[in-house]
């Protein structure tokens, strides 16, 4: 018997190296519920990574769901890559072991189809870590036939072009019916004997209007360096790429059989998602703006996906996900009859809700009948009442204090409030609020509950504007001045005597937002930024023990010292409303010219609702991707 | 408002214990990657099993002498309290089923003798050394075993600490090559049980301060039985004809009787 070298498993030259590394276990797959395929049975075989460490990575729902879709179909084979610690990296260059699936053990490179789910742009130097050990050209042009295709996912691939050279692909939106139309394409293509090579694959992609594929645009820049267009290089390629948009969740009640990890990873639960998209309108939020309109699933859709689940997994703890999750049509339903399903049982549920009002107390309460009530988190995300006005959250400080008591009154110990720092046209003064509502929190709260030892936790992100978003515009704060007022901030909680006590204050420093910064809204220029800053050893930038402000630096200026931009142009700067922005020609179905109205009303202070309860106010998702809201009719169990 | 957990103490029906093996690439599980493993297959399997009281109830489950990380077994043991009759075998067979392949259930017994630990006096661990002939493990060995004091130092959680290994090793040996085969040296260990315990790495530590083994790559360790030392009934011979009983023989016989 003849064993194909480039697809055998690595795992015996593997199994000598994991005596040597930090937490082997994750490197060695086995989980509940994964899927082994015939390799040689299968006529397109995918790998997906998610470019981060196996703990963030392996609980990650999009790279389950579409492992299972794919998995489930015939002749289709798909295994799991993630970023391997630079213990393990330096191990696998000595003795010549290239990036493996945990699945069987295979080199990426043996796959047709790299593909990478990138929930945070802090993971595109781990993207290349895996490339090089794949041995797969870094550079898309560099690829041959016989290297995968390597195709972008997620949120962060609304703005591919940072990493435009690196990829052949990129996907926009829901991936489920994705995965599935690349996987014909590519059957069809191979039963014909690969005609034309790599470069006719790709452009059957892009044809179909299935993925972008950057090298088939070419962009041009004005002398001051902002981009003058960007233009298909050929005529059968559309001139702008849409999103994709999965309309009936319930149809799709993936993961059926969630992987359970041997390995402890940051999501120690199940998870059904029970409903994707968001209309709330928060103007910092990508998420919410790029995977309208909102699409719920049945109430008995999730109730069987939930039992199925635990049946599958035997995990005690199931999240009910989405970006909102109080704001489902029928959560109070869904809520009560879970908790009554699974009431006596060592099973609890968690309603990932950051909601800030009584009813999301109320139904807090009611997912933790008999268990301990320890924290509630909030995210009233602006501290004073004008910031909350400018990203249009629209929730008043009345709101908010009201809440907090009900929550204290209920026998709740801690409360969680999240907030942003480097919002558009926030002050020192905005910031400074956050403290006086953190202690007018503990004030009510001990009123309300009666008790001293309530405590408030006060955690804050920096604020990165997102493509796709009203705030796409905007300057980026710079980091000396977000540091400079979260020190502030910290000063007067510390220097209150009669609450400072009870206030915890979580934050971090904002270097690492900046160069997120320049990665969200960064063009292919960045592209030489990236590479210069992995060539330095930029890995895992998402963790603060490895990430380098300095090394980006330097690569930023090394790498663009012969263009007319900089670090700053791509952050700090505020665009205007007639520049090309590097995305506009990939469609997430918002209308620009709505956004560009919801950032001058941002600018103004003025508000929108959510068009769930209102009429609607023309984003342009509905109309551009002939969708449309779906929230389930009032009182109908279904 | 002043909560209270809801569950009265239920004690378990009845107890069982449990032998079980980490095999191949399940050894590099840690024991807390076990727990959760076991944890989820017990629910998956249906286990009527019974829990702790209070506000987080967990399974009444007690755990001894795990192998570390990176180590296989043959001869793990832990000890489940349920909530209502079950049969030993059937229990067996749905829980190794439930489980993922490589920690693969051995036996159950149900528990009617007290003092099930301290039945685990000694384990006897096979180490391959790939690559070391076994004439130089054997010298190794017996340096290691000419001296009454072989302090090792280990990195514990508050620092570092020094363990002497030496009076720890009850008896030890190394199998002899095969011919045509390439060099690999087993060495079969018996260690006593003692707090801090003594592992197959302070061994490996040992070999190399007194007698400069370096094994080229890394062991493969094994650990082949745990039970009392010096028990004849149904035990074992290992180097130096020593003895090691079978710890769930006592519960076995109980039940059978």
């Amino acid at each position: 018997m003849t064993v194909d070298i480039a697809s055998a498993s690595v795992f015996p030259r593997l199994e000598r190296l994991l005596p040597l590394v930090q937490k082997p276990i994750q490197y060695v797959g086995g989980e509940v519920n994964a899927v082994r395929v015939d390799w040689d049975a299968a006529e397109v075989r995918w790998v997906l990574m998610y470019p981060d460490a196996y703990e963030v990575g392996a609980p990650n729902q999009g790279v389950q769901i579409l492992y299972e879709v794919l998995n489930e179909q015939d002749g289709v084979l798909c295994e799991r890559t993630y970023a391997v610690w630079p213990d393990l990296e330096a191990l696998m260059r000595e003795h010549d072991v290239p990036q493996f699936t945990v699945d069987s053990h295979r080199p990426v490179g043996a796959f047709d189809v790299l593909g990478v789910s990138f929930s945070t742009e802090l993971g595109y130097t781990n993207l290349l870590t895996a490339l090089d050990l794949g041995r797969i050209p870094l550079l898309a042009a560099d690829r041959g036939d016989d290297h995968p295709l390597v195709i972008a996912g997620g949120h962060a691939a609304f703005n591919p072009e940072p990493i435009a050279d690196f990829l052949d692909a990129a996907v926009l939106g829901d991936g489920e019916e994705a995965v599935l139309r690349i996987t014909d394409i590519l059957r069809g293509w191979k039963a014909e004997g690969c005609p034309g090579g790599r470069a006719e694959s790709l452009r059957r992609l892009a044809a179909a209007g299935v993925a972008y594929v950057p090298a088939f645009y070419d962009v041009e820049y004005l002398p001051d360096g902002r981009i003058r267009r960007v233009v298909p290089l050929r005529d059968d390629i559309p001139w702008r790429v849409a999103k994709h948009t999965l309309m009936d969740l319930d149809e799709w009640p993936y993961p059926k059989a969630p992987l359970v990890p041997l390995a402890e990873t940051v999501h120690e639960r199940m998870s059904v998602e029970i409903f994707r998209g968001c209309t709330r309108g928060c103007r910092f939020c990508q998420a919410g703006m790029i995977t309208r309109p909102v699409r719920e699933r049945s109430r008995s859709g999730v109730e069987s996906m939930v039992a199925r689940g635990l049946q599958a997994t035997g995990y005690e703890e199931v999240g009910l996900l989405s970006l909102s999750s109080a704001d489902h049509s029928q959560i109070a339903e869904l809520t009560t009859s879970l908790a009554d399903c699974y009431e006596g049982s060592q099973t609890s549920l968690s309603l990932p809700s950051t909601r800030v009002d009584a009813f999301n107390v109320d139904l807090a309460n009611e997912l933790s009948r008999n268990g301990r009530r320890s924290g509630l988190t909030f995210a009233p995300e602006g501290g004073s009442e004008r910031m909350r006005k400018v990203i249009n959250k629209q929730v008043t400080e009345e709101d908010l204090i009201r809440t907090v008591a009900t929550a204290y009154a209920a026998g709740w110990r801690q409360v969680k409030l999240y907030f942003m720092c480097g919002l558009p046209t926030e002050t020192d003064e905005d910031v400074l609020q956050i403290a006086r509502l953190a202690r007018e929190v503990i004030r009510v709260g001990r009123e309300a509950s009666g008790r001293r030892d309530i405590r408030c936790t006060v955690s804050i992100g920096g604020f990165v504007p997102k493509p796709h978003t009203p705030f796409q515009w905007a300057g980026q704060l710079d980091h000396e001045t977000t540091d400079r007022r979260l020190a502030a901030l910290r000063d007067a909680i510390r220097a209150d005597r009669e609450y400072g006590k009870a206030i915890g204050l979580r934050y971090h420093d904002g270097k690492p937002g900046t160069i997120e910064g320049l990665l969200s809204r960064g063009d292919r220029r960045v592209g030489r930024v990236i590479l210069e800053a992995w060539r330095r050893g930029a890995r895992f930038d998402g963790w603060s023990e490895h990430f380098d402000f300095g090394r980006w630096g330097q690569a930023a200026n090394d790498a663009l010292a012969d263009e007319p931009v900089d670090l700053d142009w791509y952050t700090t700067r505020e665009r205007h409303h007639a520049e090309v922005l590097p995305w506009d020609h990939l469609d997430s179905g918002l209308d620009r010219e709505w956004l560009w109205e919801d950032w001058q009303d941002a600018l103004d202070e003025g508000g929108v609702e959510d068009c769930r309860w209102t009429p609607c106010f023309d984003c342009g998702v509905c109309d551009q991707l002939g969708t449309h809201i779906q929230v389930a009719a009032p009182g109908s169990g279904a | 408002m002043s909560r209270q957990p809801p569950r009265e103490h239920v004690p378990p029906v009845q107890r069982f214990r449990i032998r079980y093996a980490k095999r191949g690439r399940l050894r590099f599980a840690s024991h807390r990657d076990f727990q959760r493993a076991l944890e989820r297959a017990l629910r998956r399997a249906g286990v009527p099993m019974a829990y702790s009281a209070g506000f987080t109830p967990h399974p009444k489950i007690s755990y001894a002498n795990a192998a570390p990380t990176g180590t296989a077994s043959e001869a793990e043991y832990l000890e489940i309290g349920v909530a209502a009759e079950c049969d030993a075998e059937d229990l067996r067979e749905r829980i190794d089923a439930a489980l993922p392949q490589g920690f693969d259930v051995l036996e159950v017994v149900r528990a009617s003798t007290p003092d099930f630990a301290a039945r685990l006096q000694a384990s006897r661990w096979r180490i391959e050394l790939p690559d070391v002939p076994a004439h130089e493990a054997q010298e190794a060995l017996d340096a290691l075993l000419a001296t009454s004091s072989a302090p090792v130092e280990r990195l514990v959680k508050d620092g570092r600490r020094t363990i002497d290994v030496r009076p720890a090793i009850l008896a030890a040996g190394v199998a002899s090559e095969r011919p045509g085969q390439p060099p690999c040296a087993i060495l079969t260990v018996v260690v006593q049980t003692v707090t801090p315990s003594v592992r197959p790495d302070d061994i490996l530590a040992a070999l190399r301060s007194v007698a400069g083994l370096i094994p080229p790559v890394p062991a493969q360790v094994t650990r082949e039985m745990q039970g009392p030392v010096g028990v004849a009934d149904s035990a074992t011979q290992v180097p130096e004809g020593f003895l090691l009983g079978d710890p769930l023989a006592a519960d076995r016989e109980a039940d059978q009787t």
